[in-house]
Order: C-alpha cells, then structure tokens, then sequence
C-alpha cells in the first residue's frame, strides 16, 4: 500500500515536495517575512500557470512537450509591444496586447506544426532548436522594427526596443491586482489566479470534447487513431496551434504580473522552464493532465521563490539562478531517461 | 546413406509457459541429404530450428528436453555462436544483410582476412588493414559454387531479392566448417525461376557433403528437392516419409488434417444461405508490407459468417485492412451495391463496416486508457455518440461507463473496473475490449483479423461464441481472418483460401483436409487441372 502511494506520487515530486517543505521550514526557523514568501508563490505560481498549461495539448496530441513555446511566446511579446506603441494604458492595453497576441500565436503555431508533422520522434529536439532560432532571429527584429515609443526604444541611439521595458504605469501587476486583498499577511493575487482558474475550466472543457479527445487518441496511439478515422497530422497541427497560442497569452500574463516585458534572449529557455515544471508535476512525454500542471508550477515555482531568501541568509550567497538551471535541466534529462512503469518493453 | 548421421534429433519436446509446442519430434538427417520440414504456421518449425541454433529465447524459458547429435556427438547448443562454431549455417526468411556494404564485405563480415598495416604493428590486431583481394577472391569462391554471377563488389542495396538469398547462402557456405544449413523457406520471396536456381544450388551444396535442413511451404519443390519429408502438426511428427512413397495431396492432407467432429462445426449449409451479397470485391489490392493483395475477387453474402484463411504473408490479413483504408489499396469494392471509396477509412466506418485488426495492441487499443475509453473511442469520433447535448458537448462520462459496464457483463471482460487500463489486460480480455468496441459502432459488416491469436484456449472459445452469437442474434455479417484452419472451420459458413495475393478458391468447412491443405499450399488447381485431363 505504501509502495503504490509511493508509485502514486512518484519518487522525483516526492523529493521536491519534501525539499520544499524543508526549505519553509527553514525560512521559518530563520525568522524571514513568511507572508511576503507565500506571497511570492502565489503570484510566480500564477505567472507561470498558463505557460505550463501550453504544454498539454501538444503532449496529449503524441508531440511532446512543445520545446518550440518561444515561437509563441514571442508572439505575445509582439503583443504587448504593439500595444504600447499605440500608448495603450490598464485593461485595454492588457486586453489589446492578449488580443493580437492569440492570432499571431496561432499563426505561429500553425507555420510549427507543419514542422512538427515532417519531424515525428525528434519533436522535442527539433524544437528546441527551433526556439533558439526563432529567438535568434527575433533580436534582428527587436532591433529594426519601426517602434517610435520613447518608453520601449534605446533612449540613447533612438532605433530599436531595449533589452527590458518598464510597463509601469501601463499594465503592471494589473490582474494581481484585480480584487487582491491580504490573509494573514499573505497577498492574494485573486485576478492572476481567476484568470489561470479560467484557463483551466476552457482547457479542461476543450480536452472533453470530441475534438479534445480525438487529440488524445492520436497523441495515444496514432494507429488507432487511423484506424477510427482520424487524420494524426490534423490533430498534431491543431495542437501546436492551440500551445503556442496559450504561450503567447501566458507571456502577456506572465509580463503584466512581473512588470517588465524581456526582449531579446529573454524567452530562450522559458520553454525549458515550463517543460520541467510540467515534468515535475508527474506527467510523461506522452500524457499530462491539468493537475500535474498546476502541482508542477506550484512545486517548481515555490522552490525558486523560497531557495533565495533561504540561501540568502545560510550562504550569503544567490543560489537561485542555479538552482532553477539545475533543478529544470535535472528533471528534463530524468524524464527523457525514463521507461514508463508497465511499457511496452515486452 | 552411410555411417552416422550428419545430424540427429532425438525426442525434442519444449514447452512455453505449460503450453507444449513441441511434444517429442525425433529425425536424423544424413551427410548430404536434404531433409523437409513441412507443416503449417505454428506448427513448430520455427521453435524446433530455434532450439537447433540455440537462440536466446529457448534457453530463457527453461530449455527444452531430449538430444541433438551432430556426426554422432552429442552437441549441447547454448547460443547461436556455438551453433556456428559446430559448423550450423542459417539463412533466415528476412535477410539479415548490411544494405551499405558490398556483397563482398557482407560475405566476409565479422571473418575479415586482415594484413598488416603501420597502425597495427604498434596497437595490434584491432587497427589491421582489410585485405580486399583476398577477401573478393573469397567471396567469388563461395558465389561461383551456387552459381550467382554478378559482380562481388557491388552492394547489396538494390539488389534484386533473389540475388540477396543467394548472397546469404554465400555467405553461409563461406564459414569453412560448414556441416549443415538451416534454409527457413528461402523460395518465399523468390520469383519461380529463380526458386529454380536455388535448388540447384542446393543440389551442389549436397555434392560437397553438406546437410540441408529445408523448410518451405510449397509442396513441389518439397517433392523435388528433398531426400526425405518430415511433417509436423501441433508440435507433433505426424510422418517421417520419402518423396518417392508419397504425394503432394498426401503431405497436403497430413499436414492439416485435424480431427474436427462435424458437430463442432457451426457452419450452415450453402442453401441456407441466400446469393444476396453485402460486399462484392472485384480485383483487390493492397500494399500491406508482408501481406500484399495481388488482385482479389471475393463476394461476401449477406449473414453469412466468411473466414478468410491461407499460410502467413501470402495476403489474407491485407484485405481487411486494405477495404478498412488502413494500407494504400486499388480495386472496386462494392457494398450493397454501391461503390465504397478506397484509402479513406472514415468512409468505410461511415458505411457500416467495423474492424477488429489482427494487431491488437499496435491498432487495437488505447493502451494507456481506459477500458471504457477504449471501448466508445471510435464511436465518439465516428458518430458522435457518448457526447452530452448542448451547445458545446463534451464527454458523457456517466454514459460511457453505464455503457461500458454493460459490455463487461456482456463480454465476461475480467477487469477491476471500467476504469482499469487496457495495458494491463490479459491478450483474451484486450481483444473483448476490440470487440467491444468494433460493435459499439453497430456495423452491419464486422472485419475480425486474428481474433484469438495468443490468448488461451477458454477465452478463444468464448470470442468465437461470442462472434457466432452477433451473427444468429443481431444478424451481423462477419469476416473472418485467422490463421488457424481448425478455428475458421468450427464457426464459418464458407472459407476463402488466399494464396499469393490471389483468391485461390472457397471451400466448406467440411471438405477435406486434403482440399485444404492443397488450397493453402497453392497447389489445388494443378492438380485438378492434372486430373482433368
């Protein structure tokens, strides 16, 4: 019985959750603001959701964590941009920015798709490669598009945005804001965390209808899925255009709440970042749930947010940064290592 | 023959997990000789020359029993290494050749003839240089003595299929100990004239002393080429024979004859069967790798119960798989008259037709779902039942398992629940959940492909009912593939025979053993044209 609870939750979420708890213990012990802390989780939690959730419908579809989400993300950066050049301010700049983002996210996800679909099996490589080069190529496009926007440009040359852009004033912390109130000293993000809420029950919705589910038989067994009739690429496709999709309105949501937009090199390895969580929170290559994504963000999250303040006063030191490389390349590589428990390994 | 023999099996039995599929098969083979094995699919061939290379698989599920002498000692086989060092050759159905290499180097590999080189004086063996001349000359030697004329240097890649046999035997003739060669059919893929040819190569192997294990399925070459038959059926020797005391209908007729009571024969007489046909297949393709359809012509009645049934890879499997729109396929395939349009399997669905495929857990299932998942997949998609009504619908889950539960019960699926995964099924219940599944669709034309390969016997005879059952009760047309004759005989109305791609003939399955056992070899209309005239 404790050996299947132990199956159940699985050895790696096992560690972390218990590292996890032992750092709140520590943070604890050594007197820091706990109400700021939980704070912290709350919002990264939230900031991150809908980037993470972005990995199920490619996962289900059969092409594993979508390693091409800066494709997307990029998207919604141009979102956001465009909608400061216009001098858009609250909602409607929020609004305006997730508005274009979606569309071009879609697109991009389609113009991914196409790859993805001539790639079966090296998916995952592929598009992290993909990514790279996107973001690559992007910089050139951060630097000549035509914005005029004194806020975004170089403040010095006068061509090309900055490497960070400031939105305050714009749509910082606009939904964490959004009905927030404080518990036990606790801030609750309660607009960030409406709207991940809302993410879910769409997402949740769409996997139970008969498009979502013909999804997760072509990601399941694509021979099957012949064999019933369904077209796997169609389905692989229409994946790829709903996760970049979501990684383009998870970046304007991500950006709100964090203040900043991060241009450039910036969205590099947000896909690793994202896949990891996910992989943290139990799901495989092959099937994820929308509860694995959200104990994934939360354990991921809350460890980055809780390991610096706690390094901080045992080593005097910012083990953050490392621990995130350390602790998401760990689990990528662990999750690619793996055989499934009872696979096919006859 | 002379002295001891080249190769003797003394009482060979194995079992696999309690289930005997060899039960004590006992021949010796003389220097020179051909000797036939002959018997259909599952049989035992392929276990008994698996134990007689010592592969990996007999060791791992407990050995086997009795004793193989090899010029009178007594051999104790471990591994395919020792079986080559004994000096046994085998040339296997499915090449097993490098495409990049030369044919040279194929023949040579892993028995490279080296030279010095500068690297090697100083780091030894490993970093030896290849010497081509004479391993060319080698390869020419071996080539010359089967009579393949073609250059020693060209690669394999691209060769004609029956120049890569010929290279394989090169190969094997090239080992300078060989005593004995295991041909595991090697006329399967090969063109009438070029079968020709190999058995004349054959003929001067055996000249130079070498022993011949033959394996075929078509009975004429077995008559010409072997000095002596063995013919095996269930795992048992039926008949140690010469070619000279029999005859094709004879062999034909031992090696399918199974003692079925006509009571357990479920088939109804042709006239209660009216000619009003469900399906009219007219010149059927299909490129299904390893079961090509080569133009078939079959008329499926409606009501009626059709086994499909022939030896493996002559294209029995292709054709439910090619109308299903699973393998690219041509042809004109009528039902009810109208025309079914080829490639596109959610037409066929659409038109009433379900398939359970023979590859049960490749196609057959969802393997990491659940059985009720598994079981309304295809109804989902195909025709949108299991859905809630509304604006957006989404899954019905209480529906599907209300359903689901109901086909347990119906099925006798043994499971925890509807919500076990398919995975951890045994092969009976998985193929239940196909079933299931393909009725859930309610088609008035149900393809089975295989339904109870691997699965034990309780459970086959409760599928088979079962598809006897939906035939009487709910008057569902089925189309049966399998590979077991005895199978498609106890339940079917009329039995199709495939044979090359082709349409060989239709018998009841209470004719003979020996008309079956004709039809599957290919031999049946040569004969009757023979005695015709």
């Amino acid at each position: 019985m404790g050996n299947g609870l132990l199956n159940k939750v699985g050895i790696p979420r096992l560690i972390i959750s218990l590292f996890l708890a032992f750092l709140v213990a520590a943070a604890f012990s050594f007197g820091l603001p706990m109400g700021q802390i939980f704070s912290a989780m709350l919002t990264r939690f939230g900031m991150n959701a809908l980037l993470v959730l972005a990995m199920i419908p490619t996962i289900q579809a059969g092409a594993g964590p979508n390693f091409g989400l800066p494709f997307g993300i990029i998207c919604g950066l141009v979102g956001a941009t465009l909608a400061i050049e216009l001098d858009l301010r609250g909602f409607t700049a929020l609004f305006f920015a997730i508005g274009v983002s979606i569309p071009l996210g879609a697109a991009a996800g389609w113009l991914y798709g196409l790859l993805l679909n001539r790639v079966k099996g090296q998916e995952m490589t592929v598009g992290t490669y993909m990514g790279f080069s996107i973001v690559s190529v992007m910089c050139i496009f951060w630097l000549m598009a035509p914005y005029k926007s004194p806020e975004m440009i170089w403040p010095y040359g006068g061509d090309g945005l900055r490497v960070t852009v400031v939105l305050d004033g714009r749509m910082e912390q606009l939904l964490d804001r959004f009905l927030s109130f404080t518990f036990y000293g606790v801030r609750i993000p309660t607009g960030l965390l409406l709207v991940t809420a809302l993410c879910c029950l769409l997402l949740w919705i769409f996997l139970r209808t008969r498009t979502g589910l013909a999804m997760s038989v072509v990601g399941s067994n694509p021979r099957f899925a012949e064999a019933s009739g369904l077209s796997v690429n169609k389905y692989r496709m229409l994946a790829s255009i709903i996760s970049c999709a979501m990684g383009a309105a998870g970046i304007v949501i991500y950006s709100q709440s964090y203040g900043f937009i991060q241009l450039y090199q910036a969205p590099l390895y947000m896909a690793l970042y994202s896949v990891s969580a996910i992989l943290i929170g139990g799901a495989s290559l092959q099937r994820a749930t929308i509860t694995q994504a959200l104990i994934g963000t939360f354990l991921f999250n809350g460890l980055l947010v809780i390991a610096l303040p706690v390094a901080n006063v045992a080593m005097d030191s910012d083990i953050s940064e490392i621990m995130r490389v350390i602790i998401s390349n760990g689990i990528i590589l662990y999750a690619l290592t793996r055989k499934e428990v009872g696979g096919d390994a006859r | 023959m002379t002295g001891t023999p080249r190769l003797e099996m003394k009482n060979i039995s194995k079992q696999y997990y309690g289930n005997r599929v060899l039960k004590g098969v006992s021949f010796s083979l003389g220097r020179g000789e051909v000797l036939s094995l002959v018997g259909e699919n599952g049989a035992g061939k392929s276990t008994l020359m698996n134990i007689l290379f010592g592969m990996p698989v007999i060791h791992a599920t407990g050995g086997f029993e009795g004793e193989i002498y090899l010029d009178g000692e007594k051999a104790d086989i471990k591994s395919p290494e020792e079986a080559m060092k004994l000096g046994i050759g085998m040339v296997h159905q499915e090449f097993m050749l490098l495409p990049g290499f030369s044919i040279t180097e194929n023949i040579k590999l892993n028995r490279e003839i080296t030279k010095d080189s500068l690297l090697s004086r100083f780091f030894g063996k490993p970093l030896k240089w290849l010497d081509m001349p004479a391993m060319k000359d080698d390869a020419r030697v071996s080539m010359d003595a089967i009579g393949l004329g073609i250059d020693e240097m060209l690669p394999v890649k691209g060769l004609p299929v029956g120049h890569m046999q010929f290279v394989e035997i090169a190969r094997e003739l090239d080992k300078k100990n060989i005593r004995l060669l295991v041909l595991d059919e090697p006329t399967a893929v090969l063109t009438e004239s070029d079968a020709d040819k190999l058995l004349e190569a054959m003929k001067i192997l055996t000249d130079k002393g070498i022993s011949i294990l033959f394996i075929s399925h078509r009975l004429d070459e077995v008559m010409t080429a072997s000095d002596k038959i063995v013919i095996l059926r269930d795992g048992e020797q039926i008949a140690e024979t010469l070619p000279s005391e029999t005859s094709i209908e004879r062999i034909a007729e031992l090696m399918v004859g199974r003692k079925i009571e006509s009571g357990e024969m479920k088939g109804r007489p042709p006239s209660e069967l009216k000619d009003d046909y469900i399906l009219q297949i007219r010149d059927l393709s299909v490129s299904m790798p390893g079961e090509r359809v080569k133009g078939v012509n079959l008329d499926v009645k409606r009501g009626e119960i059709l086994g499909i049934g022939g030896l493996a890879g002559q294209g029995k499997i292709g054709i439910a798989n090619g109308i299903m729109g699973l393998f690219p396929s041509g042809g004109d395939v009528k039902k009810n008259g109208d025309p079914v349009m080829l490639n596109n399997t959610r037409g066929s669905l659409d038109n009433g037709m379900a398939f359970v495929s023979e590859d049960r857990r490749g196609t057959g299932l969802l393997l990491d779902d659940s059985i009720e998942f598994n079981i309304v997949a295809t109804a989902i998609q195909v025709q949108c039942k299991f859905l809630t009504q509304g604006k957006i619908s989404i899954l019905d889950g209480k529906g599907m398992t209300e359903y689901a539960s109901k086909m347990i019960r119906e099925l006798d699926i043994r499971c925890t629940g509807p919500g076990q995964l398919t995975r951890r099924l045994s092969g009976g219940n998985q193929q239940k959940v196909c079933i299931a599944r393909a009725i859930t669709l309610e088609p008035n034309l149900l393809f089975v492909s295989e339904p109870t390969r691997g699965i034990d016997i309780g459970a086959k005879k409760l599928i088979l009912d079962h598809l006897v059952k939906l035939n009487r009760e709910e008057g569902l047309t089925i189309v049966m593939t399998s590979s077991e004759l005895a199978e498609l005989r106890s339940i079917c109305d009329r039995i199709a025979i495939v044979y090359q791609g082709k349409l060989e003939g239709i018998l009841l399955p209470t004719d003979s053993d020996r008309d079956f056992g004709l039809m599957m070899a290919g031999e049946y209309h040569k004969i009757h044209r023979k005695e015709a005239v």
